[in-house]
């Protein structure tokens, strides 16, 4: 079960012609995509585009209603090797995922898929993950349309734009034989606009028909002869094919005056931000109205020569606004000034920065910088001569060894705590150890408190990462892997690798039920059921299966003390081979969203409900936050109390406490302090245990009372 | 070439930039939606951005609003806020505040900055040994300085006992603060349209509202709000007797002593019995007669806190007294909305060890016991695990009570022991070298804030405090010995390994 249902929204997936259209980015693709008649549609969830993968699942019914088919793909590679359905026939089809870590993960089959060509439009939907927000390595996605030649797209980032770009997309890859990326930035993915619908369209060819009538074309595998044919094809054919098309169908946009003594060229996705610049200095309008002329790349690859020649005539210079490195857009650009002998004076990351997001900041002065030196005459005498310097931060008080950095982390009640408290404690006893991480949310152990894992290679490489700390003898590696990398990757090449080449480390499964870093969909060994999907699958029993004779399953993460006895036992043990340790316990996002309604009808109705949460004994607590070096969880926090005798804050648990008992289990393993207390609130208690707890109520409290005549109580009153 | 100047646009005005920054789960996308739907009923066109991912993990995230009124064209909004060209900033915690301020959205030209005043504490405020938790003043300084208007409570309280969430009480003072130019019925028709908890919504909306038009002063310490009446004790009248008289001993202190002395009396007679108190008092007079008013009393309040935190040592029979007290399960019931028709089970997580066992027995049977290293260690091995026990259960309850009633006794028992022996060295120590250099004695007296937790974090405490003091052979003498030593503790409690003492340590190894 996703973390966002979009079971509301997917409604407006039904507006027909003419009616409007309003809502995310992710839904007007998805609109698109119907609108455009696609016959299938897949992929693999990571931001910003997961949220697209969960309207298409939570869509998956109005797909049905027009035959098209929807795969919740194991992986990018999958999802990219989905699309060969459209290789023989006329069948449209979409895939999206993650930039360049899906790309990574999918290229040889996209390699594969654009040597032999396209027959019905494919379309992959790339959600670009640069910049603030981003959570994977800063490289671009260009440089993979460059070398498998697949045609990219980064429209402007509106809706309009967006879902015309669909629809160019789809017939630019059949006008030219060529699968087509549409490049989302993370902003535009959950942009809200509107747009005027189209009405959806059945596919003219469903792949059941397809599968009934089965075609084939030895020229379309990828072997030799025909594979050198396919790059003949690629220059001669395909290149031209999409070249005509672009330019007959005014892909790219120009705005502005056509006569001007500069111009800019712009990747589509970075309009708003240049307009939002030339608006700040007075060039532009609220409306987009310029009076720099601006040559707009809705197709970014390939590059249309002739289009970009016509645009620089007349003009001094240009700038090329190219977000990312290397310019790969400028240096072919570049080379077709030089091949033209033209004496356009083209500038870009000499006044725009190499590296890094073009924000509105960066946006304001680059452009600032270039029209001052080259298009002074075009400049309102404010933005031409700025009267004071604009300083570039206000001019408060530097807060800069203030304000703490607040990364993300593990929430409430996270299962995966426990694992690397009991980690913490393990390196506390037998000395550190080399610790691979991998991608997910465990990866969050990296970052205080916990520290632990020195490196990530991506998606279920964790163990295969630590591959070559196997020598014989030598302090054994612990690397970790969560259960949506074993399932996407690390199955055979981390798990299967490690069997093969007798690695003598651990690896510890981190098992939560769910891909949740990417917002908790559904995977293979999800517990629970799902009416379109097979889960319930057993990790253990994959693991064995490729041979793993050392497997211990440990169901319940925040027991603390036998997960590191677990992980002692793994560390110190005699058996030889990879020592696997399956860590299972529900992701608490998902668990509270499935359980907290349930409860609370079941309160309402009268159930017996027991529910737990932690408290800390104030005056027990002496505020040394060892808990917190072990925990990190955002409802563990401190507070000072109203005492002149302490210095230091001391612990407290807010109201946000699910009970998950990692405090407590932390506090009995690591022998911290005896501060913690569980209580557990029974809602509508038997009669039987109503009664037991009032005597025991009266008898505890006589006792009290007893002791209270006896010594001097100095109970604090407070009001 | 030539050209002609263009035309120079200036229809910038008219659009609203609106950041909201927000911590994962506070609702920051609900309050833009709010925002952007709010526009919207008022024919504006609106645009809401977002960064989806894992920052929404408890990090912190930037939610971002354009809006302006329809002019019949399509304008082009900005996808993320920019340095310097925020209208209203709304930030759901203080440190995020400052983060916006520190970032450049808050400027004092056009920047209307609404930010709650509570704290969420990040991780690296919270992990510190000693107090990490960074200083809301500073935010809020430098938010006067930056703002053009600053509205400034804390929204999260608010929320809270209108049982609402953040999102409805800074949408209220959005409100409030006059920002916008909608009026109030489009704010709560928003809300109502919304769906889902809208009368606390509501009601979380108009404290707010209240708050944010009215101009509320900024708070910057909400801790005050509550007084605390110090009630007089109760007990058997010959106790109270002998009470009195340490009370009016404390009287007799100069004043700036006082607060602290009677806070710490109250805490040692707490601990055992009015005799303790006296030997508490007696302590006291001997820093007394080494201090004086010209020297602000400083050797006596600190003695006077210090003493008392290391006489209320931290023994089972103390966690046994605190945890079977009858104003306890009345805070608890109070703290988990705990309603007679429920029923309360209370869990305590106990892990004791050899040491506390041997700590609660006579002192001579303890010392033979710890003779023995092998019987040491076999009783060790069979004490040694955690238990978790319920104390709203007779049996558990009876055990603790027990323990507890031990407290008369402890005089004689091993634990009582060690630490009187320990203290009686550190207090000395303090006061010896107080005679020859006043301010180096007062720092140690301080180092005592080293000394606390349990079992192994004790211990670590124990050893901060004596590496710290280890540096009192180098440092004895100097003139900003004093200095040296306070900037010692400080270091130890920066980290729970001691790295920075022990980067400060080998700066005062080098002055010899």
């Amino acid at each position: 079960m996703a973390e966002r249902s979009f079971a509301r929204e997917v409604e407006q997936l039904r507006v027909g012609a003419g009616e409007e259209f309003h809502g995310e980015g992710i839904l007007a693709i998805t609109k698109a995509l119907l609108q455009c008649g696609v016959g299938y549609v897949g992929g693999y969830q990571g931001a910003p585009i997961s949220h697209l993968m969960d309207v298409l699942a939570d869509a998956e019914e109005l797909l049905g209603e027009y035959g098209v088919r929807f795969e919740a793909s194991a992986s990018e590679a999958t999802a990219a090797a989905t699309l060969a359905a459209s290789v023989h026939y006329p069948i449209r089809g979409a895939v999206t995922f993650k930039s360049t870590v899906g790309l990574n993960v999918a290229s040889d089959a996209l390699a594969n898929l654009a040597s032999g060509g396209v027959t019905g439009g494919a379309l992959l939907i790339i959600g670009e993950d640069y910049g603030e927000g981003s959570s994977i390595m800063q490289e671009r996605s260009h440089a993979f349309a460059m070398k498998s030649q697949v045609w990219l797209l980064d429209p402007r980032p509106n809706l309009p734009s967006i879902v015309k770009a669909v629809e160019d997309g789809f017939a630019l890859s059949e006008a030219s034989n060529t699968p087509v990326m549409l490049q989302v930035r993370i902003r535009a993915c959950h942009v809200t606009g509107s747009f005027i619908a189209k009405d959806n369209q059945r596919p003219p060819m469903t792949v059941a028909e397809a599968q009934n009538a089965p075609r084939r074309d030895t020229q379309r595998v990828v072997l030799p002869p025909a594979s050198y044919q396919h790059e003949q094809e690629k220059i001669a054919k395909r290149w031209p094919a999409a070249e005509a098309f672009i330019r007959e169908h005014g892909l790219n946009e120009r705005f502005g005056p056509d006569e001007a003594p500069v111009g800019i060229v712009l990747q589509g996705g970075m309009y708003n931000g240049v307009i939002r610049a030339l608006q700040r200095l007075g060039l532009a309008d609220i409306h987009g109205q310029t009076s720099v002329p601006l040559y707009v790349l809705n197709v970014t690859y390939p590059l249309i020569e002739s289009e970009f020649l016509e645009f620089c005539e007349g003009k001094r210079s240009v700038l090329v606004v190219e977000e990312g490195q290397p310019d790969h857009i400028a240096q072919s650009f570049g080379a077709m000034l030089h091949k033209a002998g033209s004496d356009v004076k083209l500038t870009g990351k000499d006044y725009l920065p190499m590296a890094g997001e073009y924000t509105g900041r960066v946006m304001l002065e680059g452009i600032g910088k270039f029209l001052r030196a080259h298009g002074a005459e075009l400049l309102p005498d404010a933005a031409r001569a700025p009267n004071e310097p604009q300083p570039s931060k206000p001019d408060a008080r530097d807060l800069s060894g203030v304000v703490p950095p607040r990364p993300p982390g593990f929430c409430t009640g996270c299962p995966e705590r426990p694992i690397f408290a009991a980690t913490k404690l393990v390196e506390q006893e037998l000395g550190s150890h080399h610790i691979a991480g991998d991608i997910g949310c465990h990866l969050f152990a990296s970052l205080p408190p916990f520290e632990i894992g020195s490196s990530t290679m991506g998606y279920g490489l964790g163990p295969a990462s630590a591959s070559a700390f196997n020598a014989p003898g030598a302090k054994r590696t612990i690397s970790f892997i969560g259960d949506g990398g074993f399932w996407h990757n690390g199955l055979n090449s981390s798990i299967g690798n490690a069997v093969y080449n007798k690695a003598d480390g651990v690896i510890v499964i981190v098992d939560n039920n769910y891909s949740a870093a990417t917002g908790g969909q559904d995977i293979l060994s999800t517990r629970a059921p799902n009416a379109s999907r097979s889960t319930g699958h057993s990790i253990v029993d994959a693991v064995k299966g490729l041979g793993v004779q050392w497997v211990r399953h440990i169901d319940r993460t925040y027991d603390v003390p036998k997960m590191r006895d677990t992980l002692r036992e793994a560390l110190t043990t005699d058996v030889t081979g990879p020592k696997v340790i399956v860590a299972s316990s529900e992701c608490m996002l998902n668990r509270q969203r499935r359980e907290k309604p349930l409860e609370t009808k079941a309160i309402r109705s009268g159930a017996r409900v027991v529910k737990p949460r932690f408290g800390v004994d104030e005056d027990v607590c002496t505020g040394d936050h060892a808990c917190m070096r072990l925990s990190g969880c955002p409802s563990l926090t401190v507070k000072h109390l109203d005492d002149p005798l302490r210095d230091d804050p001391v612990a407290h648990i807010d109201e946000s406490c699910v009970g998950c008992g990692n405090c407590g289990e932390v506090a009995d393993a690591a022998v911290l302090c005896p501060s913690f207390y569980r209580a557990d609130v029974v809602h509508n208690p038997r009669p039987f245990e109503r009664w037991l707890s009032r005597v025991r109520a009266r008898l505890i409290a006589r006792l009290q009372a007893r002791r209270a005549k006896r010594r001097l109580m100095f109970d604090e009153v407070s009001a | 070439m030539t050209v002609q100047p263009r035309e120079v646009h200036t229809q910038m005005a008219g659009v609203v930039k609106i950041a909201v920054l927000a911590l994962g789960g506070q609702g920051g996308g609900v309050l833009s939606t709010w925002i952007a739907d709010l526009a919207r009923r008022r024919g504006w066109l609106a645009q809401v951005t977002s960064v989806a991912g894992v920052a929404q993990r408890t990090g912190a995230t930037i939610y971002y609003i354009e809006a302006m009124p329809d002019a019949g064209r399509a304008p082009v909004f900005a996808l993320s806020p920019s340095e310097g060209d925020v209208d209203i900033l709304l930030a759901a915690e203080m440190m995020e505040a400052g983060r916006a301020i520190q970032r450049g959205f808050v400027t004092p030209d056009r920047t209307v900055l609404i930010a709650s005043s509570h704290r969420a504490y990040a991780t690296a405020e919270k992990t510190v040994p000693g107090d990490g938790l960074a200083s809301s003043e500073e935010v809020a300084t430098a938010a006067t300085i930056a703002a053009k208007e600053l509205v400034l409570f804390d929204m999260q309280k608010i929320a809270e006992d209108a049982g609402s969430v953040i999102s409805a009480s800074l949408f209220g003072a959005l409100g409030g603060s006059g920002a916008l130019p909608f009026p109030r019925s489009e704010y709560e028709a928003t809300i109502r349209a919304s769906g889902r908890g809208v009368d606390a919504s509501l009601k979380a909306f108009a404290d707010a509202w209240a708050l944010a038009e009215n101009g509320e002063a900024p708070q910057h310490d909400d801790a005050t709000a509550t007084t605390h009446f110090i009630a007089e004790p109760q007990g058997p009248t010959k106790a109270l007797e002998e009470w009195r008289k340490l009370e009016a001993r404390v009287a007799a202190l100069p004043e700036p002593a006082r607060t602290m002395a009677h806070a710490g009396l109250r805490k040692v007679v707490d601990f055992l019995d009015p005799a303790y108190g006296a030997e508490y008092m007696d302590r006291l007079d001997q820093a007394l007669a080494l201090d004086s008013a010209d020297r602000g009393w400083t050797l006596v309040e600190r003695a006077a806190k210090y003493l008392a935190n290391a006489m209320v040592y931290d023994d089972v029979i103390r966690v046994a007294d605190l945890k079977t007290r009858k104003a306890r399960f009345s805070r608890i019931r109070g703290e988990m909305n705990v309603g007679d028709d429920h029923v309360l089970h209370l869990t305590e997580f106990m892990h004791p060890r050899i040491e506390e066992v041997v700590g609660v027995l006579p002192a001579g049977w303890a010392r033979r016991i710890e003779a023995r290293p092998r019987l040491y260690q076999w009783i060790g091995r069979r004490i040694d695990r955690g238990r978790r026990v319920r104390t709203d259960g007779l049996f558990w309850f009876g055990a603790l009570y027990l323990l507890a009633g031990l407290r008369p006794y402890r005089r004689s028992l091993r634990r009582h022991e060690i630490e009187l022996e320990h203290l009686e060295r550190w207090f000395a120590l303090a006061l010896d070298t107080a005679r020859r250099d006043y301010a180096l004695g007062a720092e140690i007296l301080a180092c005592r804030r080293l000394i606390k937790g349990y079992s192994d974090t004790h211990s670590r405490g124990i050893s901060k405090f004596d590496r710290v003091l280890s540096a009192l052979d180098l440092l004895d003498g100097r003139e900003d010995a004093a200095d040296w030593l306070r900037r010692l503790r400080e270091a130890a409690l920066q980290d729970e390994k001691g790295e920075a003492l022990e980067g400060a340590l080998k700066t005062v190894k080098s002055f010899a």
